[in-house]
């Protein structure tokens, strides 16, 4: 099975900093579209026989269509997989925690092989198309899951109204269906403390911050997930286009205060990411906040180039593979917190002593 | 990280206690942490998006409506109620938005301080939008030659409205 690579490998498309523009700050683009079936009662309403019928229309749709990106997509449904599995998706950020909870047959995600193609099935809606990709690629993640709704639609009968636009289940959605985010790391204007001012001008703007792994989930490791809240009067174009300069605006100031470090705090700088580097690379036991705390240090060490030789996927790799369901699935078995704290170790360790080149 | 007792579920509870000068962490999910018997303060949970949404559907009516709404009002195709929106702050079906079309508005005003669509339109129904929007045209044309009194032309245009009418179907 191709998508199995999203499962047995750690690294997934958007992580693949090399490729994309900004990539020293935005990690990785997302954009996601939701989509139902018009009649069919929304995911929450599902009982196994409309569940079935959902997924099949959509099946069908997928198989008749003539596009490449879909024909190469994989489906997994949720009975196929285990909750670690399921977890595992959800760390590399593909899925949401909602939406591994479940375990039916009618859920799960139509996948391509690298991870940057994901249309979650019976989430909060039916069809959620989602592509990642890595940097700042908003307008190309755009063209993608544009394309793959086109072909969708083409052998399905979505929900639409002329004045209110794609329906879906949450009124936060209905118009555009569209959610657009990038993934920043931001740990000198974390460093400073200006979060809360520069948060609070965003939010003026329809943007939301939140933590990486999307609703309600705190902030770790300096990253950031910025998204538009609007759906309603506004083009999809105007969506992207307002996160893209208020993105390009973050990213300006977050070099800003980068040089001036550079400039101003040279020898502290040096020392804090000498110093995280170091525990990384010799720690025995490393709980997940201090090693989020760590890496986020050494990252910035990195894009500032004070670190040369470690290559800025294998951080993005690391973020994912030291959460608790990979390096449960890399073990091979459940482990407590200890133990995965002496994992989690051992795992940076190998990771850094094979960048180092 | 998983609940230390369940070993399933992830921990969400974290405590820390001293027993004679000695700490103890614990870290439990909330069923496992209801079953020891700790009292849980689900604020996260009743302050999540859907309740807050569904407080807003409560708030646009006074109490009286709500009685009437729900007496009467379900949508005809999956059954929701307006209460059961204002419970759980999701719709239904597609159909729920038709049927609660004037109960909505207000609240897709207040999240989106606008309540059209004006992005991306499917091609299938983008040529519903483009016959329907042709038969408006057709008819403001049809009154215009009704009231000049030009009987010929607006049969006419009537016929051209039922031609482009039969398209719909």
């Amino acid at each position: 099975m191709k998508a199995d690579n999203l499962l047995n490998s750690n690294f997934v498309r958007w992580m693949a900093a090399d490729e994309g523009p900004e990539s020293d700050i935005v990690v990785s683009s997302r954009i996601r579209l939701a989509r139902n079936l018009d009649l069919i009662p929304f995911s929450h309403l599902l009982d196994r026989e409309d569940g079935e019928k959902c997924l099949k229309e959509i099946e069908k749709a997928w198989q008749k269509s003539d596009n490449k990106d879909l024909l190469q997509m994989e489906l997994l449904t949720f009975n196929q997989l285990t909750a670690l599995e399921r977890q595992m998706l959800v760390e590399k950020h593909l899925i949401s925690p909602n939406h591994a909870e479940f375990d039916d047959s009618f859920r799960g995600v139509l996948a391509n092989s690298d991870g940057s193609l994901v249309i979650m099935i019976n989430e909060e809606d039916h069809l959620r198309i989602q592509c990642f990709l890595p940097g700042l690629q908003l307008e190309e993640c755009y063209r993608q899951v544009q394309k793959i709704d086109d072909d969708l639609e083409k052998n399905l009968n979505l929900a639409f109204d002329d004045t209110r636009g794609y329906l879906t289940s949450c009124p936060t959605n209905v118009g555009t269906g569209m959610r657009a985010s990038v993934m920043l790391h931001l740990p000198a204007i974390v460093f400073s403390g200006q979060t809360n001012h520069i948060f609070h001008n965003i939010a003026q703007l329809g943007m939301t911050v939140r933590g990486i792994y999307g609703e309600g989930t705190e902030v770790v490791g300096n990253f950031f997930q910025l998204s538009n809240q609007i759906t309603m009067g506004q083009s999809e174009e105007d969506i992207i286009n307002n996160l893209n300069s208020i993105t390009l605006r973050v990213v300006e100031q977050e070099r800003l205060i980068r040089e001036k470090l550079a400039e101003d705090m040279k020898y502290q700088l040096e020392d804090r990411v000498g110093r995280a580097f170091g525990i990384l690379s010799s720690a025995r036991v490393l709980n997940s906040n201090e090693a989020m705390a760590l890496l986020s240090d050494v990252r910035l060490g990195v894009d500032m180039g004070l670190l040369a030789k470690i290559k800025p996927y294998a951080l993005n790799e690391l973020v994912v593979a030291i959460r608790p369901a990979h390096l449960q699935k890399k073990a091979g078995k459940e482990m407590d917190a200890f133990h995965r704290d002496v994992k989690r170790a051992e795992v940076i360790q190998e990771r850094l002593a094979k960048t180092k080149g | 990280m998983y609940c230390e007792e369940c070993k399933q579920r992830p921990a969400t509870v974290h405590f820390t206690q001293v027993y004679n000068g000695k700490t103890v962490e614990t870290h439990l999910c909330q069923q496992c942490y209801a079953q020891k018997g700790g009292i849980i303060f689900d604020v996260a949970k009743q302050l999540s998006l859907p309740n807050l949404l569904g407080s807003f559907f409560v708030s646009n009516y006074n109490l009286q409506d709500m009685k009437s709404f729900s007496q009467n009002a379900s949508c005809p195709n999956c059954g929701t109620t307006l209460s059961d929106i204002s419970n759980t702050g999701r719709l239904g079906c597609s159909q729920c938005y038709t049927a609660f079309e004037k109960e909505l508005e207000p609240t897709l005003r207040r999240v989106h301080g606008d309540s059209r669509h004006i992005g991306k339109v499917p091609a299938r129904g983008g040529e519903k939008v483009m016959i329907k929007k042709k038969i408006e045209g057709l008819k403001y044309q049809l009154q215009k030659a009704i009231a000049a009194e030009e009987y010929e032309k607006a049969a006419e245009i009537r016929d051209q409205i039922k031609d482009v009418e039969k398209q719909l179907d």
